[in-house]
């Protein structure tokens, strides 16, 4: 298999271990990556505030790249992976959209490339194939995964998962051999850019976050968004300034796990996180 | 039902099911299987000493699962006849060979274990849909209720056993994970109905007198427990029905205007967490128990009997009354009536008026001689007729078939099929006239002539 890999912004900067361990694990499952050569920001979260058109066109010109390479779309970030979704929802729905955005971007798009998340993509992979992968089982790791807001929704355009109970995530930690925990924040809302607008109230959601998987036993939180990373693993020490607890859970992407998990070399990726990742294998 | 069961003119099938209705109004000849009872009616006198007995015990269908019923059963307490029936799904001596204890306890001999279905056949004039509702599978389609995952997380109709004094209860409100007396109960409103993304696009309209009445029981049987019910509009149209949810304020039900966006638990409480829009606050409430009020349904089978029987139904699988405003309890096709749900949610009052209604139009076809029909139903032109039989497959009611009629052509005699239509049957809908190939079907006062004189006149 091979696929058109669109890191967008944060996985060549603020999340470079996120890129990393995804070219890491798809090169040991055999999935060939190849960048887009001219891709262009997903325009999250700005875009779409100001102009609908502007917000459909960006994803719209990475996708077109990537159609004329002939290949499907992978875009990790949830923001990337979400914007490009519904650019390729409206081209295909919506000829009257298709054709403005195709006027915009001065391109046409056939249709024919798909945009796939990071969750479809992994459970495109067979269980055996994952599991042959693994050489250091996250034997009693309890995880719990966080899928956050816009990685499955909305349900009619992302559709990759139950959006109110999505399970792709924990079938990837039961396949390295780690305990993914039942807990009822899988889909909440971190905040994402409003960090920056409304520090309070998106530190109080960060807490919630952090509080509900604390409850159920975690003792790592898996995460497929680089937002999600930022405001639970870089705000950590403020959320507990502010409230007064003294969290320590570190925040992993699902992929550096895996590759933890098959023995690639994570230090260089750990060593980019706020709370220090340890991860306690049970012997 | 028990009336009705001991009036000299009405026969009740029960256990029955129908499977094949021919003929047209006036004139319906209706198979119906008479499902095997194990029990013979004549000789049980409906002690229940085999009840009491029976070894087996089964998840309670009447009691939503709340309680255990055992394999020889009466439905509910007030089943008419009230006899019980075995459950061969679920019966020892039925599905292994062994056991056979109701057998030996019963004290007329009426356990007959290899009593068989019966096919029998009915003439009748009319028929009356009644065929209910179920509750939506709510659990499918509200994850972030739990879907079903938390036991303390129920429905209506469970909550109506709860408080119910022959329930598994006795009456007391107990939560089903650990029997404890909530003392924080929350009720939702409008769980699938009203939710064209997830659930239903109707309102199911009992559903704000239940939660009411619901409401009002929890605060009469435990005073000290908080009541709080989530709703986006209290639609309580209807002779004393605002009176009433103003009842359930009063006696302290608190009501919060707003959806429940996520129901976790959290210790053995549960969180419920929502909005009220007429705050605009954020809400969330540490409940007990959660009860939500669930679209109803047509029944599970509702869409297979309408095709036995042949009638209209719509997206949602409720039948299809003749006309919204001036014919709600007749279906498209002469001679079948509707009551209650089956036609669309509603309370008791209205089914009851409805049902009356249908029996009153039934009433009004028996009684007379002779049957007064709509005169504008298609008529076949022989000579056109090729004898395709298109029209006999599209025809919805089942009122075009071929007969063969004699005729002289070059001085023979020869003998050909035709279309030949009911005129009992027939509706008037005017399929058959645009499926016929020869244009030898016409409708009476709507002929292809005079449509398409209605055309030029239109196009002039």
């Amino acid at each position: 298999m091979k696929l058109a890999y669109y890191p967008g912004c944060s996985l060549h900067s603020s999340s470079k271990g996120y890129s990393d361990s995804f070219v890491a694990v798809c090169k040991k499952l055999g999935i060939e990556l190849e960048e887009i050569p001219d891709w262009v920001c997903c325009g999250a979260s700005s875009a779409h505030s100001v102009s609908h058109l502007l917000s459909l066109a960006l994803p719209a010109h990475t996708l077109v790249q990537a159609e004329k390479m002939g290949l499907d779309m992978v875009a990790p970030c949830a923001a990337c992976y979400q914007r490009a979704k519904f650019a390729e929802y409206e081209m295909l729905n919506n000829p009257e959209m298709k054709a403005k955005i195709e006027q915009v971007i001065e391109m046409e798009y056939k249709g024919k490339s798909r945009v796939l998340s990071v969750l479809e993509v992994l459970s495109m992979i067979e269980e055996d194939k994952i599991k042959a992968a693994v050489t250091r089982p996250l034997t009693g790791v309890k995880v719990a995964c966080y899928y956050g807001c816009v990685l499955v929704r909305p349900p009619h355009i992302c559709n990759v998962d139950d959006p109110e109970n999505p399970t792709k995530m924990d079938r990837i930690v039961a396949l390295l051999g780690g305990e993914p925990v039942d807990w009822p924040y899988k889909t909440e809302c971190c905040g994402a850019s409003h960090i920056f607008t409304m520090k309070d109230a998106c530190l109080k959601l960060g807490r919630d976050i952090l509080q509900v998987a604390k409850d159920a036993g975690a003792d790592i939180i898996a995460v497929a968004c680089p937002l999600c990373h930022v405001n639970l693993d870089m705000r950590q020490t403020q959320i507990n300034k502010k409230f007064g607890t003294s969290f320590n859970i570190p925040v992993v992407y699902i992929t550096e796990l895996m590759a933890d998990a098959m023995g690639i070399d994570t230090s260089d990726m750990f060593r980019r996180h706020f709370v220090p990742v340890e991860i306690k294998r049970q012997a | 039902m028990s009336a009705a069961a001991q009036h000299p003119n009405i026969t009740l099938y029960t256990l029955a099911q129908v499977e094949k209705v021919e003929g047209y109004i006036g004139n319906f000849e209706v198979t119906i299987r008479l499902k095997a009872r194990y029990v013979d009616m004549k000789k049980c006198t409906g002690c229940g000493i085999c009840e009491t007995k029976c070894p087996t015990k089964v998840v309670s269908e009447f009691d939503q699962g709340l309680g255990k019923r055992p394999a020889i059963y009466k439905p509910f307490p007030q089943a008419v006849p009230n006899k019980p029936v075995i459950d061969a799904a679920n019966c020892r001596k039925l599905k292994e060979g062994k056991c056979g204890v109701c057998a030996k306890v019963c004290p007329t001999g009426a356990i007959n274990y290899e009593d068989q279905d019966q096919i029998i056949t009915e003439k009748v004039g009319a028929i009356v849909m009644a065929t209910g509702f179920d509750l939506i599978d709510w659990t499918k389609y509200y994850g972030e209720y739990g879907g079903g995952k938390y036991p303390d997380v129920i429905t209506g109709l469970q909550f109506e056993r709860l408080v119910n004094a022959s329930g598994p209860t006795g009456g007391k409100i107990k939560r089903p994970s650990d029997g404890k007396v909530p003392e924080t109960v929350v009720f939702i409103k409008c769980v699938s109905s009203r939710d064209d993304t997830k659930g239903k696009a109707y309102c199911s309209r009992a559903c704000c007198m239940y939660t009411a009445k619901h409401a009002i029981q929890v605060k009469e049987k435990l005073p000290n427990c908080d009541v709080y019910v989530f709703y986006m509009d209290v639609r309580t149209p209807g002779k004393a029905y605002d009176e009433f949810f103003e009842r359930a304020k009063k006696a302290g039900a608190k009501y919060i205007r707003g959806r429940v966006s996520k129901i976790y638990q959290q210790g053995d409480k549960y969180i419920v967490k929502g909005e009220d829009t007429l705050v605009g606050q954020n809400v969330q409430v540490e409940a007990d128990l959660v009860v939500l009020a669930n679209a109803m349904v047509p029944d599970r089978d509702a869409i297979k009997t309408a095709q036995i029987v042949g009638f209209s139904y719509d997206k949602d699988g409720f039948y299809t009354e003749a006309h919204p405003k001036l014919q709600p309890v007749e279906t498209n096709t002469g001679g079948v009536f509707l009551a209650g749900c089956c036609q669309g949610p509603k309370d008791i009052p209205d089914t009851v008026a409805q049902a009356s209604a249908a029996a009153a139009k039934v009433i009004m076809l028996l009684s007379k001689d002779e049957l007064i029909a709509n005169p504008m139903i298609a008529f076949v032109n022989t000579e056109l007729c090729s004898g395709c039989g298109l029209c006999t497959k599209i025809c919805p009611y089942r009122a075009i078939t071929l007969e063969t009629i004699t005729e002289r052509v070059h001085g023979h005699e020869i003998k050909r099929d035709v279309a030949s239509v009911n005129s009992g049957l027939c509706q008037g809908c005017g399929a058959c006239t645009a499926e016929c190939r020869s244009g030898a079907i016409n409708l009476k006062g709507f002929t292809n002539s005079q449509i398409l004189a209605e055309v030029e006149a239109a196009c002039r």
